[in-house]
């Protein structure tokens, strides 16, 4: 489904990216896994097109995001739901609007049906009746919500989840968990999701992968992950202040 | 000290070059996306709102501020010469072909252009330009487009409401203070007023709305940081929108007074 080879990125002569491979199967949940600022969410932005690689490829279903047009790359854009770290929710515009956005600027529904998959995107979150708030009456969670629930609208193929459980607190972030779920094993829709949170990487995770120094340390299902005696992985998962990671941040310094 | 004075005012011209190589690729973007649908009236007609009816109560009391001010320096100098008569006619042609235009300008700069690079900037630093790209919306069809119309559009017909008011403002000086024929002055000011005063004034405010759209958006667009980075782009898009309008005004008032003097 997503096929990454060879991809680079750097960003005034620091490369975020080297040489990056992985591969996300049709269905699958991939969660990865890296320290903040180690470019996840910059792997997000190539998979949808808003980032161009300095070499490599990116394929979505066989179309190679950077040689797409104008036109495809919309139309494969339109197939990708993304959730964004802080939700992105269009400030000037209500939640009802901003959840049908992508109905209401590229679908020309008739405004009774967008109505109704608005109401149906919000019940899928778990949120009822705030069609007509602005974002900015929103807590930080159910902004998250939302911003899901503008993803899922669109009825997209692959969701892409940056940082879906950061800056919420730690009920909130299991029930944002449990509905990234319950999505998955109800839609069945092809999913990333980055984040550095690893309550969150084994509960949504079907395959877990590392990101560690712009390349794919380390790939498996959260149990095989957590046996691994890598000692960059290890130091990860356990969230220890010591190690291989910090002692070569040191060594950089 | 003057290696680095070097290296300043060096950083400073590729700088600019920068900017205005940056500002020239969204002007082409802005003048493309204008033309394709699909046209949302409704975001150009909030737009308007904002740039045109809102700025009504700033622009009024500016521009008749300025009526009064150029009267009453005016009359200073006619009344030793015995000419109070010609203080109308200086006020007439000074607010149409020069002050209106440029002051309204000014303050829509100062008001609108500041506002859109604030609005533009945090959506860029809350990822939002991101999300609209995302859903496969061009963010220069969704965000400059509204703008550039409304700016274009409404400058001039701001301009001429301040050149009414800025005339107003020296009848009340010279009708009530100075005591000039209320039909003397107003014949006066129509009679020393040519159309193509009116015409040369409201043609420039044309490009002045342009220059305000496109610097408030392009500095939006370009806000690295977060609120800090907002705050400099937005006294960046005044400072450059203000320099750009008075280059954009000399330019027009000499090619004016060749074509026609």
């Amino acid at each position: 489904m997503i096929e990454i080879d060879n991809l680079s990125k750097s960003f005034n002569s620091h490369k975020v990216l080297d040489d990056l491979s992985l591969k996300v199967s049709k269905g699958e949940t991939k969660v990865i896994i890296g320290r903040s600022g180690c470019g996840k969410s910059v792997l997000l932005k190539h998979i949808v097109g808003l980032m161009k690689p300095d070499s490599g490829r990116v394929s979505v279903s066989g179309n190679d995001i950077g040689s797409l047009d104008d036109k495809d790359l919309k139309s494969i854009r339109m197939r990708i739901g993304m959730v964004f770290q802080g939700g992105a929710l269009f400030d000037s515009l209500t939640v009802g609007e901003n959840v049908g956005f992508g109905l209401i600027e590229h679908l020309r529904l008739h405004p009774g049906d967008v109505a109704d998959r608005v109401r149906e995107a919000l019940d899928m979150v778990e949120l009822q009746g705030i069609e007509r708030l602005m974002p900015s009456e929103l807590s930080g969670g159910m902004r998250k919500r939302v911003s899901l629930a503008r993803a899922l609208c669109i009825k997209p193929e692959i969701i892409l989840y940056d940082e879906p459980t950061t800056g919420v607190d730690p009920i909130t972030a299991d029930s944002i968990n449990s509905l990234i779920r319950s999505l998955h094993d109800k839609l069945g829709e092809t999913s990333i999701v980055v984040t550095h949170d690893m309550k969150s990487a084994y509960k949504v995770a079907d395959r877990i992968a590392m990101l560690y120094q712009g390349k794919i340390i380390a790939e498996g299902t959260p149990d095989e992950i957590q046996k691994l005696d890598d000692p960059v992985v290890h130091q990860f998962i356990n969230g220890l202040a010591s190690g291989p990671i910090t002692d070569a941040l040191a060594a950089n310094k | 000290m003057f290696n680095r004075l070097f290296f300043y005012i060096g950083n400073n011209i590729m700088q600019f070059i920068y900017f205005l190589g940056g500002l020239a690729v969204l002007c082409a973007q802005g003048f493309y996306w204008s033309f394709q649908p699909p046209f949302k009236k409704q975001r150009v007609v909030e737009q308007m709102n904002k740039i045109g009816s809102d700025s009504l109560p700033i622009v009024s009391l500016v521009a008749i501020f300025i009526g009064v001010i150029l009267a009453l320096q005016t009359a200073v100098q006619m009344q030793r010469l015995g000419s109070e008569m010609y203080i109308a006619s200086i006020v007439a042609v000074s607010v149409v072909r020069e002050l209106g235009p440029v002051l309204t300008a000014l303050i829509v700069a100062g008001r609108c252009g500041a506002a859109i690079t604030a609005e533009i900037g945090s959506m860029t630093v809350t990822e939002q330009i991101d999300a609209l790209q995302t859903f496969g919306t061009d963010p220069v069809q969704y965000l400059v487009v509204p703008r550039l119309l409304a700016a274009t559009f409404m400058l001039p017909l701001l301009t001429l409401y301040s050149d009414i008011i800025g005339i107003i403002g020296g009848y009340l000086i010279c009708v009530y203070k100075l005591n000039i024929g209320s039909t003397m002055y107003l014949n006066i000011t129509f009679d020393s007023l040519l159309i193509k005063d009116l015409l040369t004034g409201l043609l420039k405010t044309v490009f002045f709305g342009m220059i305000i759209a496109f610097v408030g958006c392009y500095e939006g667009f370009n806000v690295k940081g977060g609120a800090e980075g907002v705050g400099m782009a937005t006294t960046n898009a005044v400072v450059k929108s203000f320099i750009m309008i008075i280059a954009a005004d000399c330019f027009f008032t000499a090619l004016f007074y060749f074509i026609f003097p």
